[in-house]
């Protein structure tokens, strides 16, 4: 997993004056933390907001928000610091974040380093005093934006704004090349638990006669992979645009598409060997893995307004009538129209009725919007790691 | 699922009176719950024995019982009602306790009804602390090791494995009454009796103390379909050992990591299942050991409860609505959220700002007790605050308290103390720890230091040392030199103007008009449910130095009305009730009505009752900038006590469009001079008083007033520091402690009418007609603060040509001061059928609930159309004199919650709530309201009396009715002595001083069933005050006045022959058909 963003030459930012500029000519004025980025190395992305009011670590090193700059609605970041744990990736994907407060003194008993430490060592910047309730206001209403960001002396927020302008949108943009991984690899390590952390993992020997899942990584959150690990598979993550022959070569018994950023419809090469492997292998789909099944299912995707993005979504299973509080994360969505007539609708937003799950039986392929590996927010969902594993033992039988 | 239908009736049971630990959220969530089952075209039948609450308003339920919440009283509410259905959870303890006792009774099964909301296997669970025990256990939680005990030997048996410091915890009890910390083997043995007392089944857990961890409360929902969310998570700043009711909290949690924080909420559901609560919101309290985050369940609460309003207040979230709608079988996706409209109630909130809640205490009034906080709750009310930041939250709420802190400005609480006199000030909790650990850090301790020493957590001790440091350097820095940005971020950390102007050494005025030219303003942001992802439709309103504004005002016509921030003793309930009723009542008549209040616990901060909310200090600061946002017509300020009374004054002379009686005329009122003034004029009689500044004046000024007097300082809330003086050598004790409490303010003298009747009366006007709304004759007699008195309305004693008289007394004064609006007078009739004007306050009393329920008329609302312009010729208002039923009110008291305290009542007020009982007669109203307070009126046994010589003349009658009635005496020599010359038989104790056995022991082995102990002086005060201690410890009725002795003794009849227990709805009372039919008022009580 690899970052384009320069390691090296980081400068630690002491609240200088920044801002953060969209390309529909807001500006935003704060000041920065972190990494400090000038105005000839701005940071650039699509500004998106999360409303979850735990687990910051976690979503800024989720790789599904490469590309994007993160505005977090609660109002004090930094809190409990980071530490070595509550990490979804090697890194940090977000490409810059925006906060009312931000602290430098963490309090918690797992906390190794502060939040400004840690953005500054992984060169990612951030804006506070900023009102980021207004931010929100403005996405709701006015649609997403794309947006800069730049701290100190020689910045021009006119400059930004027209910086912004010429980053087009996130329509069409493919970060998934940018974000998984190049080489197949095995994962054998257990979800965190209070008194081990992340360190529980099991042996080959444990593993070897563990029915298999292939994960095709575009941006995955390490969760899903422990998670897959704690139902009972052994798994083998593969690069997006491993071809479906070589998917197959590695004798699944299950194939996982994971979370990822960007346009799902950029995805034809990831689309095209799920499309191939449908009906041979079951299959499981989370967030991008969801559009890109939904795509394999015939079906198409389009741009949300403003995106879902959060720990609190109510989401229907249609087929128990119970809802279920989701981790959300997506600013695209799959269309209900144009699917395949093997597929269902198995999950809706209660919010906005959006699609939130997919299921084919006959294809013993399913797939969720949201994220029931959370990591942060709520577990109620993690019954479908039980679900997928079911359906692989029932199939590979 | 849709609601169900094979219930058609719900009978809802209340809170009861306001006491420590169940305050008026109880109404709160009542309110909302009947509302809720109303719409869905449910029966519901009420009962709630407080007559101050909203839910008890006739129009509210369909039946209201203000009767006693006790197993008797609501079996035969039951037997009359059949219900098809109860719902216990919206009644705090009181209404859980209730129903258990009816399902062990096996009324439910009897009548046909059964328990919604919460099943009793549930409730057991919950509530039995081993059965809970047993039950996390199950499902893998830890709980903190304990024992259970029922004497003193098992707790003996249980420290030796447990080892000290113990929690004790006593079983069903409200607000950890009797529980406490043990440090030592002595202390086991003192308290673990006490605890035992308190618990109604005799069971206290004995547990290993977790004191230091961090303390963290979920507030959870489920439904039918096991759907369940979490609406809130709190944490405490206080750490554990401080009750949560007592700790400062704050909302969401601030320390957790996202993993730790989940690891709560998969716990929080398990217990909600594992318990069985199959509907509505519970609470589930957990401590995390903050050196390893270890977790253990510390107890689970299936019902609504403080923290469910506060989690309310806080989210947006209508926790006991929802409750309502879940309990008859609706599911929380078919649900609506109000505030959003388009997403249902099925999901999380996500806050965008910080709530603080601090705990408001009225030690002042209880100056022997024990002001340490531990598992016993003390405080008697809250604030809750809402910024941006932790620092503007905790600052608003500080200045929230009416306790004129307006920030970190008690440097006078350790002005005294050495530096490290500070530190270990600050390591006990006690009500002014947050203040002291801002001293602390003044004093240059480190974070560090402070968490050693209070275990308060880092982040918070830190968020208060940036406030003390930027307090430290802005000193010797002058306004002028703070430009906008400067003052912007001041005031973005929650720096009150006052605050500022006392570290530049400023005016408060300055330091506004600085601002205002700086253009340095406050923002008003929606308290949402969603952190803005969706549109907010209910404009809940909180202020915050920030940049962006949501919901702009209007340009209807607007009402804003100013409410009764903090309960504490003298400001209770009723206020907020007549607030709540002037929304209402300007909301239907097509006004935009808008309600300032900081109060969690109230109906007024319901974002429902108002059109818009800001939940805000009623400081002059925060009042004036709602004022010039919403530019209202009209301001009310005469409902909300003396809260918003306070800041009438500058509010006025700023311009603020205050409506109703002005505040020239209020003043008049509170001022001697100009109101003794106005006595004259009108040719009134008011009690002879002097005023002294000084130790001799006093003395001298006593002379002139004569013996007894009532001495009390100028400026008083509930009577405080208030004292009845029958010798010059208490005028010169007094005057020792007394000027302490203000000393730039003079002391002032009443002659004090002995004996006197005190009688209070409520009126209305509108400038041109006064009505009286009603005459309330007190029970106890002049000198026990108005608020403390039980009293009577229709009058049982009174000629009516007295009566007659002060109505005509009411009507000139309410003229002569040109009252529009509420006047409440208070007289005072001697013996000989004298009467004088004691006080006159032109504004809603405590009493106006009260007269409400009494006559049906609601007062409240008549006055808040007076005071919009209406006439009462326009309203068609009339006086109603309520025949065939006597409504009494008794007040309730905290003595329990403090022991050690003693309960004579006196010039200052000591309680927190009160009680209605209505019947055909005094006697069966009175021994309702005896039993609504908690008081259980015995049957049989010995009653213990010891009465002053000036109460002796009616001694014989009352000891022959209490004979009559099968119940022996005991008396101390004198009363004894008397007794006997009069015939009378009577058994002889010795008084405490004469040597054991005496009386004190009597009481300790249970022989005594009542007590009416009438001590005169203070000498016979101190005297006595072991019997009062005791009696109080023990639960065992006790009156301290004669009249309310006569008067208990006429009750004791009633309950005798059980006729007490007939009950009726207050609709039928109030209907005109009805009361002609009830028998005439055949009372002979009191003559």
């Amino acid at each position: 997993m690899k970052n384009e963003r320069p390691q090296t030459g980081a400068t630690e930012a002491r609240g200088e004056v920044g801002y953060l500029a969209f390309a529909d000519g807001a500006i935003f004025k704060g000041k920065c933390f972190g990494a400090l980025r000038g105005a000839s190395n701005p940071v650039t992305g699509e500004a998106v907001f999360n409303t979850s009011m735990y687990g910051y670590q976690e979503i800024l090193t989720d790789p599904s928000y490469a590309g994007q700059v993160m505005c977090f609605t609660y109002p004090h970041i930094g809190n409990v610091g980071c530490n070595e744990e509550d990490v979804e990736s090697s890194q940090i994907f977000t490409e810059g974040l925006v906060v009312r407060a931000a602290h430098k003194t963490p309090s918690n008993f797992r906390a190794t380093v502060s939040l400004q430490s840690y953005l500054a060592r992984n060169n990612v910047m951030g804006l506070e005093g900023i009102d980021t309730r207004v931010i929100v206001s403005h996405l709701r209403d006015h649609g997403a934006q794309m947006s800069v960001m730049a701290g100190g002396a020689d910045v021009k927020p006119d400059e930004l704004v027209d910086r912004a302008k010429t980053l087009g949108s996130m329509e069409g943009k493919d970060f998934v090349k940018h974000v998984a991984c190049k080489e197949t690899y095995t994962w054998d390590h257990l979800s965190w638990s209070l008194a081990h952390g992340n360190s529980r993992k099991l042996s080959q020997e444990q593993l070897v006669s563990r029915p298999h899942v292939v994960a095709v990584d575009c941006g995955v959150k390490t969760n899903i992979l422990r998670l897959l690990v704690d139902v009972g598979f052994r798994v083998t993550v593969v690069p997006a645009g491993t071809s479906a022959d070589d998917i197959m070569a590695l004798r699944p018994d299950g194939v996982f598409l994971s979370n990822g950023p960007g346009d799902p419809a950029t995805l034809g090469y990831v689309v095209k060997p799920a499309r191939e492997l449908l009906g041979r292998v079951p299959m499981f789909g989370i967030c991008l893995g969801h559009q890109i099944l939904g795509q394999a299912f015939g079906g198409t995707t389009y741009k949300l307004k403003f995106g879902h993005r959060g720990g609190n979504h109510p989401v229907r299973d249609e087929t128990t009538g119970k809802v279920e509080i989701t981790v959300q994360n997506h600013g695209f969505a799959v269309k209900k129209e144009g699917l395949s007539d093997k597929v269902k609708v198995s999950h809706i937003n209660l919010n906005d009725n959006t699609v939130e799950g997919l299921e084919s039986k006959a294809l013993k392929a399913f797939s969720v919007q949201y994220h029931p590996e959370a990591s942060p927010g709520p577990h109620d969902s993690r019954y479908l790691f039980k679900r997928f594993f079911d359906l692989v033992v029932g199939a590979g039988a | 699922m849709p609601k169900r239908t094979d219930i058609k009736s719900i009978l809802l049971i209340g809170s009861g009176p306001i006491v420590i630990g169940q305050a008026c959220e109880f109404d709160y969530s009542g309110t909302q719950a009947i509302k809720a089952l109303k719409q869905e075209g449910y029966k519901v039948i009420l009962v709630n024995s407080n007559p101050a609450t909203i839910m008890t308003d006739p129009e509210f339920a369909d039946r209201t019982y203000i009767e006693p919440i006790t197993a008797d009283f609501v079996e035969e509410i039951i037997r009359i009602e059949r219900p098809d259905a109860v719902l216990p959870t919206m009644g705090g303890q009181t209404a859980l306790n209730t129903a258990l006792e009816l399902e062990e009774r096996g009324v439910f099964k009897r009548y046909g009804c059964q328990l919604i909301g919460a099943n009793v296997q549930a409730i057991k669970t919950a509530e039995d602390r081993d059965l809970f025990r047993k039950a996390m256990d199950e499902i893998g939680l830890e709980s903190a090791r304990s024992v259970l005990a029922t004497s003193i030997k098992d707790a003996e048996a249980a420290a030796n494995t447990l080892g000290y410091p113990l929690v004790l915890r006593p079983s069903r009890t409200l607000g950890g009454t009797g529980g406490g910390i043990v440090k030592s083997p002595d202390e086991l043995h003192r308290k673990v009796g006490i605890a035992l007392a308190a618990s109604p089944n005799h069971e206290v857990l004995i547990e290993e103390s977790l004191l230091g961890w961090k303390e963290i409360e979920l507030e959870v929902m489920r439904d039918l379909k096991d759907n369940v969310v979490i609406v809130c998570g709190i944490e405490n700043f206080d750490p554990m050992g401080v009750h949560t009711g007592d700790s400062i909290t704050v909302a969401p949690i601030q320390t957790l990591t996202d993993k730790e924080y989940q690891l709560l909420r998969d716990a929080a559901i398990r217990v909600m299942r594992r318990i069985g609560v199959d509907t509505g919101g519970s609470n589930v309290q957990f401590s995390l050991n903050p050196k390893d985050g270890r977790i253990i369940v510390i107890e689970m609460n299936p019902r609504v409860s403080r923290s469910s309003a506060l989690a309310s207040k806080a989210t947006g979230f209508p926790i006991a609505k929802i409750a309502a709608k879940l309990a008859v079988g609706y599911t929380l996706d078919e649900i609506s959220n109000d505030i959003t409209k388009e997403t249902p109630a099925c999901f999380e909130p996500s806050i965008d700002y910080v709530v603080v809640k601090i705990p408001r205490f009225n030690f002042e009034k209880f100056p022997t007790a024990d002001t340490t906080l531990g598992t016993q709750m003390k405080s008697v009310g809250e604030v809750l605050s809402f910024g941006r930041t932790f620092q503007e939250a905790l600052q608003k709420a500080m200045c929230s308290m009416e306790m004129d802190t307006y920030g970190f400005d008690r440097a006078k609480l350790t002005k005294d103390m050495g530096r490290q006199e500070i530190l270990d000030a600050a390591g006990v909790s006690g009500p002014h720890r947050l203040w002291i650990v801002g001293e602390a850090l003044r004093a240059k301790f480190s974070v560090r230091d402070l968490f050693q020493t209070t275990a308060i957590d880092p982040w918070f001790l830190g968020q208060i040392e940036e406030i003390i440091q930027r307090e430290e350097s802005l000193k010797g820095t002058s306004l002028e030199s703070l430009d906008r940005e400067a003052l912007h971020e001041l005031k973005s950390l929650g720096f009150t103007d006052r605050r500022l102007g006392q570290i530049l050494d400023v005016k408060e005025s300055t330091v506004r008009d600085h601002r205002k030219k700086l253009k340095v303003a406050s923002s008003f942001k929606s308290v949402d449910t969603c952190a803005a992802e969706f549109v907010a439709h209910t404009p809940y309103l909180y202020s915050s130095y920030d940049q962006g504004e949501d919901a702009p005002p209007t340009n209807r016509r607007k009402v804003m009305i100013l409410g009764a921030g903090p309960n504490r003793i003298g400001q209770g309930i009723e206020f907020d009730y007549c607030c709540v009723h002037a929304a209402m009542a300007l909301r239907e008549d097509g006004y935009e009505t808008i309600m300032v209040n900081c109060n969690p616990e109230t109906v007024s901060t319901d974002y429902d009752t108002s059109n818009r909310l800001y939940f805000e200090p009623l400081t002059v600061e925060s009042v004036l900038s709602i004022v010039e946002r919403e530019k209202p017509y009209g301001v009310i300020v005469q409902f909300g006590g003396q809260t918003p009374l306070r800041i009438a004054n500058e509010l006025a002379a700023h311009g603020v469009p205050i409506i109703g009686t002005s505040v020239d005329s209020i003043d008049i009122a509170e001022d001697r001079e100009r109101f003794s003034a106005l006595i004259n004029k009108l040719g009134l009689r008011q009690p002879q008083y002097a005023t002294a500044r000084s130790a001799e004046e006093a003395l001298e000024a006593a002379r002139y007033v004569g013996f007894p007097l009532m001495i009390r300082p100028s400026f008083v809330l509930g009577g405080r520091a208030m004292r009845i003086i029958y010798t010059e050598d208490e005028v010169k004790a007094y005057m020792q402690e007394g000027v302490e409490v203000s000393h730039d303010r003079p002391v002032l003298l009443d002659r004090f009418l002995d004996s006197a009747i005190e009688v209070d009366v409520d009126a209305v006007s509108d400038g041109k007609n006064v009505l009286i709304a009603g005459v309330m004759e007190h029970i106890e007699p002049a000198g026990i603060h108005s608020g403390d008195s039980s009293c009577c309305l229709p009058p049982q004693t009174l000629l009516q040509t007295v009566v007659d008289e002060m109505k005509r007394q009411a009507k000139i004064l309410a003229k002569e001061l040109n009252v529009i609006g509420l006047m409440n007078i208070q007289f005072a009739v001697t013996e000989a059928g004298e009467i004088y004007v004691l006080e006159v306050n032109p504004r809603a009393s405590r009493t106006v609930p009260f007269v409400s329920k009494a006559t049906g008329v609601p007062w409240a609302k008549v006055a808040s159309r007076v005071m919009a312009g209406k006439t009462l010729d326009d309203l068609g208002v009339k006086e109603v004199e309520p025949v065939g039923y006597v409504s009494v009110k008794a007040s309730v008291f905290p003595f329990s919650k403090f022991s050690g305290v003693d309960t004579i009542l006196g010039p200052e007020m000591k309680s927190t709530g009160e009680v209605m009982g209505i019947h055909t007669n005094f006697g069966g109203a009175f021994a309702k309201s005896q039993f609504a307070s908690n008081t259980t009126l015995p049957s049989t046994g010995k009653v213990f009396l010891s009465i002053r010589d000036r109460d002796k003349g009616p001694l014989p009658g009352m000891v022959k009715r209490l004979s009559g009635l099968g119940f022996s005496i005991v008396a101390t020599k004198g009363s004894a002595q008397f007794l006997k010359e009069h015939g009378l038989e009577v058994e002889v104790v010795n008084k405490v001083r004469e040597g054991s056995p005496h009386i004190v022991d009597m009481l300790g082995r249970g022989e005594i069933v009542m007590v009416i102990n009438t001590p005169e002086g203070w000498q016979p005060v101190m005297d006595s005050k072991s019997i009062r201690i005791v009696a109080n410890e023990m639960r065992i009725p006790t009156y301290t006045t004669i009249a309310a002795g006569r008067a208990v003794s006429e009750a004791l009849g009633m309950v005798k022959d059980r006729s007490y227990l007939s009950v009726r709805a207050l609709q039928d009372y109030l209907c005109p058909g009805v009361q002609e039919n009830l028998p005439p008022a055949a009372s002979a009580a009191m003559r």
